[in-house]
């Protein structure tokens, strides 16, 4: 039994393309458009990691992480953020609100699965 | 149909006749201060004006369109090159009688607010530039509500010239009041 | 990358709606909106082209996203106020960056200093100065690691002490140990003089610390990146026992797997080759003139059936050509006008990408798990029609979560899946648009439906109406199908509304229910609201328009087939069925028609409001196409009129609103009920008439 992922992206495109490379390595992968339905999609059940973009609609992936980090049922799942900025100020934001790491866009395949086993082995 | 377009503006793109709001606040700029301009124009003999800013052009009569339960004042509905325009009979509105109209009466198309409305009178007779300061207040003498819609009196020459309130003179027809309640609780009993 | 060549097909599908989203807030921007969210939206947009260009490789259109990024990222924080000036560069900026993405797709090289200028602009907005040469660094820098492995051996001793905030962040040591083994040989010895007595722990701290000994090819950096969640959220200290290569543990510079190594911006213009225009397959243009477009092809169309109204009779053998050019002209007024209707259109996207909001927010609010799908988003309609279905679109979404879905306990209960399912479909079918919103969920208590019509007199107590009928009456006017008042659907505006709404749009509703199963709605409306095809017919000697989708038929009813209820409603029997007659010349007072039905002419409509009705006038004129226009951008709202357009002569004729017709009618024969002259009217004919008009049958009869 794979490991489960959540991908929440609001672009499909990079939905897909995550979605595709984790479960071609053997995740199962569940998916969200943004941070309210990426909570929506957990329900309570519990994923072993979390992969978010930062910039959604309605709950950015900041929002995303804060929340989950909130219930203690994800208080210890990791949560990699997306994020394309060359600055450090997002990734701190996300390492602030309580993200495990950070995926530096644009999209590679193997750095993602290289990233994903460093959090959730 | 005879149409003489008032050349309040020799701008190009007024040439439908519709000024937008920039090109009337251009106008504005090189008026004097305290001058105004106004269109008169009368029914008989007595004499009316409106701001000439508020001119959109200026129409021979022709047959309009009657519509349901109009007002008794109202002659109907014209079809200004594609924008559909009320007609009011202005001499029926100071309830002096219907307008026998005419081909030599004449539709002033003005704009109320955002609103294009027509209103028939006798004939146009020129443009007054008057000062501020030379309009009168309305003496306050009959109770016949009428004096409401007139904001001043000017006097030009041997004629006085009453400057209409356009806006409060048809404010049931261009206004939209309670939408349609009458209609609602039809509904509900039906 | 070769097999990620599938998303590119998804990915410019997603650009295609992020640029004519960009392009809905841009106008909204252009137009004095302050809602933050917009330049939040246009920001995301840009930001999630970038994202795909760069897995892609497109770097020329990364580069520019990213500039436009930086443009917009300031913008909407505050740092670089939003004005005139600002929007026109976001508008042309948007255009470079639509022109790019076609580029990319169409797999087209732009010149290298395409949108060059705009950078510049952009540049000079943000930096406060000109530094395009600058722009695609970020791009270029895409880090993708030296794959030239240092083959020196390094021995790394490395001491890593994790804080409590490490668990926090929920990274592991343990796979940060795994993770240093995979780069070679690996020893760790744990340190524990750190750690307190048993009872003094606290679990969220972090009390064990470790030193690795590394024996591995890899270089510093490579080590380090093992740490870089951590790097803060620990202490550590890395040395190199044999440092071999020290020049490695400098600073590494990524080189670029990108394709050119010169950047685009970078590329003086003149270098690549011939300076041509970007191939643009689309424009931007501004709302207005296509609506002044739209308004004089319209006209063109009032002139042209005036000229061939006047010339109809115009002998064909003597004027050939004429005839010929008439015809044509016809014909191409037809095509043009059908060509800019189109331009127009629009998917319904816009209005359906709110739903699913709506449903979360009514969902929270309900406690009501829902799953909402959307099909069809991308079916296209006039751009007036889509202004106008978002309401009633919304109204029933929130008729189906509150009245349609049952809770969750009873769902579980009944044995269906927890999350109730809401779907929204549109499609184009004969002309027009059919949205359909349904639901799995109990569908509607006929018995309680009927209960009420009959306390409401909406249904005669003799009447047995069909299933369909039934579920139809939550339309009815005054028919409230909410047991309690719920702030989802609330009080005041009842399906009844909705149904008038959408009439008054030339469309249609109505619902089908399955009992336990769920409902239906189906809504049909026509593709544009600007023009319609409308029978044009004469009272009193003044032209009226019906529109045509309402007409069944039309006829002149003899004698015998007339009659009249003590009500004063007139009937004509028509194949055994009563139907109600309405009189144009009675309702808008028009004097000098014709009264006599039998010399008169009945149009035969019908409206799910009333089921069919006859309208009384005095004769036919004939069938066209008419230009819908406004009455109310300068006159009140008539009642009995829907709108109004201009006919051949150029003379404005109202387009009549039967639904309207019909309640004044009724109203006025309330009012002044005519003097009972026959009460011969049987009771079978009553019931024949309720059969046909359910609401017809008014308690006053009884």
């Amino acid at each position: 039994m794979g490991k489960k992922v959540l991908a929440v992206d609001d672009s499909k495109t990079m939905r897909d393309m995550v979605s595709f490379t984790l479960k071609g390595a053997g995740y199962e992968v569940l998916e969200a458009a943004d941070g309210l339905l990426a909570l929506d999609a957990l329900g309570n059940q519990s994923v072993d990691l979390v992969i978010t973009d930062i910039n959604m609609p309605n709950m950015d992936g900041i929002g995303l992480v804060k929340a989950l980090r909130q219930n203690p049922a994800y208080s210890s799942t990791p949560i990699l953020v997306l994020t394309t900025e060359s600055d450090d100020s997002k990734k701190n934001e996300g390492r602030e609100a309580g993200a495990t790491g950070w995926i530096v866009k644009p999209f590679e395949p193997e750095k993602l699965l290289k990233v994903v086993q460093k959090v959730c082995g | 149909m005879v149409a003489v377009e008032i050349d309040t503006a020799s701008n190009a793109s007024t040439k439908t006749g519709i000024l937008t709001p920039d090109e009337m606040a251009e106008e504005n700029a090189p008026r004097l201060m305290g001058t105004q301009q106004f269109v008169t124009f009368a029914i008989g003999a007595e004499e009316y004006a409106v701001d000439i800013m508020q001119v959109r052009e200026i129409q021979a009569w022709t047959e309009v369109t009657i519509l349901p339960n109009q007002p008794h004042y109202m002659r109907g509905v014209l079809n200004l090159r594609g924008i559909i325009v009320p007609i009011f009979d202005l001499r029926c509105r100071f309830d002096q009688g219907e307008t026998e109209a005419t081909s030599i009466h004449v539709v002033v198309i003005i704009a109320v607010g955002d609103r294009i409305i027509g209103i028939l009178v006798d004939r146009v007779s020129d443009i007054l530039t008057i000062d501020g300061s030379e309009i009168r207040a309305v003496p306050d003498l009959d109770d016949s509500g009428e004096s409401d819609h007139i904001i001043g009196l000017v006097t030009a020459g041997e004629r006085m010239v009453a400057l209409l309130d356009t806006g409060s003179l048809f404010r049931h027809e261009i206004m939209e009041t309670e939408l349609d309640d009458a209609d609602d609780a039809a509904a509900l009993q039906a | 990358m070769d097999e990620y060549e599938q998303f590119k097909t998804t990915y410019f599908a997603e650009c295609a709606e992020l640029l004519g989203d960009v392009e809905v807030q841009l106008s909204a921007l252009s137009t004095g909106s302050e809602d933050p969210e917009v330049l939040h939206a246009i920001f995301r947009a840009v930001h999630s082209i970038k994202a795909g260009a760069g897995a892609f490789k497109y770097t020329q259109l990364a580069a520019f996203s990213h500039e436009f990024e930086a443009l917009l990222d300031r913008m909407r924080d505050g740092r670089i106020p939003v004005t005139e000036t600002g929007v026109s560069l976001l508008f042309r900026a948007s255009d470079i960056l639509s022109a790019m993405v076609e580029s990319a797709e169409s797999k087209t090289e732009l010149t290298g200093n395409f949108g060059s200028q705009i950078l510049d602009e952009i540049s000079i907005m943000v930096n406060g100065k000109s530094s395009a040469p600058a722009a695609s660094k970020e791009t270029v820098n895409v880090a993708t690691e030296d794959t030239s492995e240092s083959e020196a051996v390094t021995v790394y001793l490395i001491d890593f002490a994790p804080k409590a905030e490490l668990f926090k962040h929920a990274n592991e040591p343990l796979l940060i140990v795994r993770e240093l083994k995979t780069l070679g040989e690996l020893s760790a010895t744990p340190i524990l003089n750190q750690l307190p007595p048993l009872g003094k722990m606290d679990g969220e701290e972090a009390y064990i610390a470790w030193q690795f000994k590394l024996t591995s090819k890899a270089r510093l950096d490579e080590v380090e990146e093992v740490f870089e969640f951590v790097t803060e959220d620990c202490s550590l200290e890395i040395t190199s026992e044999a440092n071999l290569d020290a020049t490695e543990m400098e600073e590494d510079i990524p080189v670029s797997e990108i394709g050119n190594p010169a950047s685009p911006a970078n590329t003086p213009p003149a270098a690549k080759g011939p300076v041509t225009a970007a191939k643009v397959t689309s424009i931007r243009v501004d709302l207005d003139r296509i609506d002044r477009l739209v308004n004089m092809v319209g006209e063109l169309v009032i002139t042209q059936s005036m000229l061939s109204q006047q010339t109809s009779d115009l002998p064909a053998e003597q004027f050939p050509s004429m005839v010929r050019g008439l015809e044509e002209l016809a014909l191409h007024t037809r095509e043009l006008q059908e060509s800019v209707m189109a331009i127009r259109m629009q998917p319904v996207k816009s209005v359906f990408s709110r739903m699913p909001r709506l449903v979360r927010e009514l969902s929270a609010k309900l406690d009501k798990k829902v799953n909402l799908v959307t099909i069809g988003e991308n079916t296209e309609v006039d751009k007036t029609v889509i202004e106008e279905i978002s309401d009633p679109i919304t109204h029933m979404i929130r008729n189906s979560l509150d009245h349609g879905l049952e809770g969750t306990e009873e769902r579980l209960k009944l044995g269906k899946p927890e999350a109730g399912n809401v779907t929204i479909s549109a499609e184009h079918r004969g002309g027009r648009i059919v949205i359909t919103i349904s639901d799995d969920g109990r569908g509607i208590n006929r018995k309680a439906v009927l209960m009420r019509a009959r306390e409401r007199g909406l249904i005669s107590e003799t009447h047995t109406p069909s299933d369909d009928e039934i579920d139809n009456m939550i339309f009815a006017p005054g028919f409230s199908t909410a047991e309690k008042v719920t702030d989802v659907s609330g009080r005041g505006v009842g399906m009844d509304v909705v149904r008038r709404n959408i009439q008054a749009l030339g469309g249609r509703v109505s619902i089908q229910s399955n009992p336990g199963k769920g409902s239906r709605f189906t809504m049909t409306l026509p593709l544009t609201l600007a023009v319609m095809d409308g029978m044009i017919v004469q009272a009193a000697g003044d032209k009226y328009v019906i529109p045509i989708p309402n007409i069944v038929e039309s006829l002149r009813p003899p004698k015998s087939s007339l009659k009249q209820l003590p009500t004063g409603q007139s009937l004509v029997s028509i194949r055994g069925s009563y139907i109600p007659l309405c009189f144009l010349h009675r309702i808008f007072h028009l004097g000098g028609a014709i009264t006599d039905p039998a010399e008169a002419l009945v149009v035969l409509v019908e409206s799910e409001e009333f089921g069919t009705t006859g309208i009384v006038v005095d004769e036919l004129i004939g069938q066209q196409q008419v230009v819908i226009k406004s009455l109310e951008s300068n006159y009140k709202s008539v009642a009995g009129i829907s709108a109004a357009t201009i006919l051949g002569n150029g003379k404005v004729a109202p387009i009549l609103d039967i639904e309207a017709i019909y309640r004044i009618s009724q109203q006025d024969l309330r009012n002044s009920p005519l003097p009972t002259a026959s009460d011969g009217l049987s009771g079978v004919l009553q019931d024949s008439l309720a059969r046909t008009n359910p609401q017809l049958a008014t308690p006053s009869i009884g």
